[in-house]
């Protein structure tokens, strides 16, 4: 189909005056009044991606004086104190501020344009649930100056640690709740239009696999950030009111908090993973030009990751002594994960199998997910056995693993997917060169990073620590080394996408060949009201 | 423990030679690439002392340890092999299917047999290792027929260490008890000094445990949640305020064996160590004779009197080990966290004052009741130097009869005020 006679000038839906063509193309307010009162999908998608991306860096930031400090034994740049701030904001911030707002940004663009949608669900819902972001990180970045500093009680804020803050402490429990309210909000919105505003034909089984991930992934954030809202409202009233839920003085029970957080936290992270298979599935057989291998397996190994990451969650607490039976169960159940987890990984080789394959920079990306996924896949599995964890529990093995999953997993796959979409977004290709370049940088320095941090944990560095042993200096020095190129290197991507927004080659309607999802039989990029008639999907 | 050695040797018998080959090979790589990094980080590292580092987990000192060791090889190895048969294709398919090449795309996307397969084979392989880890859990988590127990509980941020009743202890005698805090100066910590060989893996008073006893170890906290761990032993649990936890390990060799907290717990997370000094049991009893003996001497220090040197130096000293990681070595504190002595009303004021919030701390918040773990005389020691360091001139002399006083009176008046 050809991109503009997709978007013919016919009357809008029934019940709106109709437009004309020139409308539609020009229809955002100017200036400032544009981003702040803005209800088009498409403007809060770019909101949320700049706002995840600076979140990123300031985050990434936190990560560089980490890495400083460690770079070598002793204390040098910070004092204790402060790493500990350091840590739990980058924690924190990456979380909830970059990876988890950079998937919703996705979702914005791409779930209308994916399912042939005029916009989301509920516009002003929308506009709002962006709005509350940056007021949370104003309040998680202003902690840093108040009395006493910001948390320091990592980004999993067990009582009774948490309890001895200040001020920053409850700062921190309120963003999050604003987080939580947003995110929510969010979840509901995505669900509502994916259910209700699929273009003719589309069928549940029709849809793409980013949808497919995202309606799963929000019926998650639906069901479990009410949890961790629960969690932190209890420590908040533990903190100024009285209570005693997590203080055994008072017949409280500290490991009650953890389970409650775990409740919340493995679903958490498979919120911050599920969109990224989405991508992933949708790069590979672009630029393999065939069909995703297995769609409906993959549709099936989604759905069951999601239901058992509600099985799994006391694989985190595994040291704090609960009874054998209990190791046992969520041994057993963390490690069927790995199952749908294997199955997801085959499909996207045999996709890639008798493929035609390039490898411009989001596939580059992609593959690289698949590699070092599969590798945080595996000291996930290693870490799913109750001994060995025991012995890696709360060490740097388990700061590997994380990132293997959250780095090179979601964040490399948002990366991949900014690539991929970028000249849909904004109309121009971006510098090829320079996104291979940006791409080398990242997956190597990656590794050298984090896989010596395996090591560290093997032999018995524990994480959290400003800190360390002489045998760990040699490690370490390599990490802190690799994470300052790691850190450079986004700010070539920083630069890619400004200029690739300034300008660049015209992308055209459909820049990859193999693409095949709706958002291609659109303009480049695409009129500011899109589908405003529903396309028909065979 | 018999049967948990079986599964092991199986395995051992069960890999061919050339298996075993690979493993040698694999550990020359890895022993000649340490070399390298090893120098490139002597070129790099300032001076002092350095330490061999590690790429696997620590030499296994307890069977556990060794049943852990053996399953991390294990699933080490059985990933490895799934590495290959994935990344095997997937290189290829990389290589050989490149449009570069004019490879010509297929359009299958559907294979059920294959996809059935590869959902069993990891199943299977899943059980596979299930059955060995279940053992393992089992043995950690059975504490019977210890030959003796040690009370561990954590503190920010130093371990204390309680044995209790044990064949020999007298009825009523009051247990061997102690603190462990972390000896490394703190000019290697500021990098004012050469660091040593253990640097942050050092403590003044370590753990002193038999070799060949079943040692169960019981943990809980004073504060916050704390983590002991012992890599050698295998043995980490954490130590939760309020609750009791047990755990246990038997050494065969003696040594001594270091270790961390393993959860964060505050500023000084990274500087509570772990140290356990395994002994024959001979020496062992040696060791505890002699710990009683020196109760007594000590007892009888508390009552004599003291210059205000004598205890200002010994202060100095004790103050570093317990309050400057929060109120600082120059007693300005961090502000809006821990708060200054030097010119601080209770350091300065009322002797009474100033100890009651040394013996009883403050609640809900990371000062704690000294008088729960330093003897009169250290505590007299420790307010003289307060009173007397830095900007402050009190002048006066606190005296280990004086806290004993306030103990007492102190003990009857918080009682209600308490509650
Ligand atoms: C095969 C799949 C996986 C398995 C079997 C697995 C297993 C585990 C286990 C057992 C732990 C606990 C380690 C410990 O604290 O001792 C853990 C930690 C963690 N995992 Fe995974 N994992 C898998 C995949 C993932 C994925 C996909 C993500 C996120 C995208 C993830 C994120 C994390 C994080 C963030 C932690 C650390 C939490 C913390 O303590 O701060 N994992 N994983
Ligand atoms: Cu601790």
């Amino acid at each position: 189909m050809d991109a503009h006679s997709a978007n013919p000038a016919i009357p809008g839906v029934p019940g709106h005056p109709p437009r004309d063509y020139a409308e539609e193309h020009h229809g955002a307010p100017g200036g400032l009044r544009r981003w702040l009162t803005s209800t088009n999908h498409k403007d809060i998608g770019t909101l949320y991606l700049w706002f995840s991306f600076a979140m990123f860096l300031f985050a990434g930031a936190l990560a560089m004086l980490i890495r400083a400090e460690l770079a070598r034994p002793g204390i040098q740049l910070v004092d204790p104190a402060v790493f500990n701030q350091l840590t739990a904001m980058h924690g924190l911030i990456m979380i909830f501020g970059a990876i988890m707002p950079a998937f919703v940004g996705f979702a914005n663009w791409m779930v209308p344009l994916q399912i042939g949608a005029p916009d989301m669900a509920f516009p002003r819902m929308n506009n709002w649930s962006f709005w509350l972001l940056p007021a949370a990180g104003t309040l998680l970045i202003s902690s840093f100056f108040v009395p006493g500093g910001a948390a320091a009680a990592g980004w999993t804020m067990y009582p009774p640690l948490y309890m001895q803050g200040g001020i920053a402490y409850d700062m921190t429990i309120l963003a999050i709740h604003i987080l939580g309210l947003s995110s929510i909000m969010g979840a509901i919105n995505i669900i509502v239009t994916i259910l209700n505003m699929r273009a003719t034909g589309m069928t549940l089984m029709k849809m793409p696999l980013f949808v497919w991930t995202w309606l799963i992934t929000a019926y998650l954030l639906v069901a479990v950030m009410p949890v961790l809202a629960c969690a932190i409202t209890m420590m908040l009233t533990d903190r100024h009111f009285g209570t005693h839920f997590f203080s055994a003085a008072g017949g409280g029970d500290p490991v009650l908090f953890q389970h409650v957080f775990w409740f919340f936290g493995h679903p958490e992270v498979y919120i911050m993973i599920l969109p990224a298979f989405g991508i992933v599935s949708t790069i590979l057989p672009t630029f393999a030009r065939k069909p995703l291998f297995g769609y409906t397996s993959m549709v099936y190994a989604v759905a069951s990751i999601a239901f058992l990451s509600f099985l799994v969650w006391a694989h985190h607490m595994f040291t704090t002594g609960m009874p054998a039976a209990g190791q046992l169960f969520f041994m057993y159940t963390t490690m069927l994960i790995a199952v749908p987890t294997g199955v997801k990984v085959f499909n996207w080789v045999a996709t890639l199998w008798r493929g035609s394959l390039t490898f411009e920079t989001p596939m580059l990306f992609a593959i690289a997910f698949v590699c070092l996924f599969t590798i945080g896949g595996f000291s996930g599995l290693v870490l799913a056995l109750v001994p060995v964890d025991i012995q890696l529990q709360d060490t740097y093995y388990v700061v590997a693993h994380f990132h293997y999953v959250l780095f090179s997993g979601a964040a490399m796959s948002i990366m991949a997917g900014v690539y991929y979409w970028l000249p849909k977004w904004t109309g121009h290709m971006y510098n090829e060169a320079l996104g291979k370049t940006h791409f080398w940088l990242t997956a190597i320095a990656f590794n050298v990073t984090f896989f010596p941090m395996h090591f560290l944990g093997l032999a018995g560095m524990p994480r959290r620590i400003p800190d360390y042993a002489l045998q760990f200096a040699e490690f370490n020095l390599i990490a802190s080394l690799g994470a300052f190129v790691l850190g450079a290197a986004q700010l070539l991507f920083l630069y890619n996408v400004i200029s690739c927004i300034r300008g660049g080659k015209p992308a055209g309607a459909k820049p990859w060949e193999g693409a095949d999802t709706l958002e291609w039989t659109l303009s480049s990029p695409p009129p500011y009201h899109s589908f405003t008639t529903p396309p028909t999907v065979r | 423990m018999k049967k948990k050695d079986g599964w092991r040797q199986a395995m051992d018998a069960g890999s061919c030679q050339a298996w075993h080959r690979l493993r040698v090979i694999c550990a020359a790589a890895l022993s000649s690439c340490r070399g390298g990094l090893a120098a490139l980080a002597i070129g790099l590292l300032p001076g002092g002392a350095r330490a061999e580092f590690g790429i696997n987990l620590q030499p296994p000192a307890t069977i556990i340890a060794r049943q852990i060791d053996d399953l991390h090889t294990t699933i080490l190895w059985i990933c490895a092999v799934i590495l290959v048969v994935v990344f095997l294709p997937l290189v290829y398919a990389l290589i050989r299917f490149r449009r570069s090449r004019g490879a010509q795309a297929s359009t299958f996307h559907d294979n059920t047999p294959l996809e059935i397969v590869w959902t069993i084979i990891p199943v299977v392989i899943l059980v596979a290792m299930a059955w060995p880890a279940t053992e393992t859990v089992l043995a950690m988590k059975d504490t019977s027929a210890a030959d003796m127990t040690v009370k561990v509980t954590g503190h920010q941020w130093k371990w204390e260490y309680e044995y209790l009743a044990r064949d020999g202890t007298p009825e009523g005698s009051e247990p061997v008890r102690f603190f462990s805090n972390l000896a490394t100066p703190r000019e290697q910590i500021g990098n004012q000094a050469d660091k040593g060989e253990h640097y942050l893996l050092e403590v003044d008073n370590p753990l002193v445990v038999p070799t060949g006893k079943k040692i169960r170890v019981v943990l809980t906290a004073a504060d916050v949640i704390h983590s002991w761990w012992v890599p050698a032993f295998g043995v980490k649990q954490d130590a939760i305020p309020g609750f009791i936890r047990d755990t246990w390990f038997k050494v065969d060799e003696p040594g001594t064996y270091r270790g961390q907290c393993a959860e964060l717990c505050g500023v000084n997370h990274g500087y509570m160590p772990v140290v356990v000094k395994a002994v024959p049991p001979a020496e062992f009893d040696a060791w505890m004779a002699e710990q009683k003996a020196q109760r007594a001497i000590a007892k009888a220090a508390a009552a004599k009197t003291y210059t205000l040197a004598q205890l200002k130096d010994q202060g100095e000293k004790l103050y570093a080990t317990n309050c400057a990681a929060c109120h600082q070595p120059n007693g300005k504190g961090l502000p809006g966290a821990f708060p200054a002595l030097d010119g601080s009303k209770v350091a300065t004021g009322p002797v009474d004052g100033h100890l009651d919030v040394v013996l009883h701390g403050r609640p809900g918040t990371a000062m704690q009741a000294f008088g729960k773990q330093l003897s009169d005389l250290e505590i007299a020691a420790i307010l003289t130097y307060e009173r007397n360091a830095w900007g402050n001139r009190a002048g006066d002399v606190v005296q280990p009869a004086m806290v004993a006083a306030r103990r007492n009176a102190g003990a009857v008046a918080s009682a209600p005020a308490s509650n």
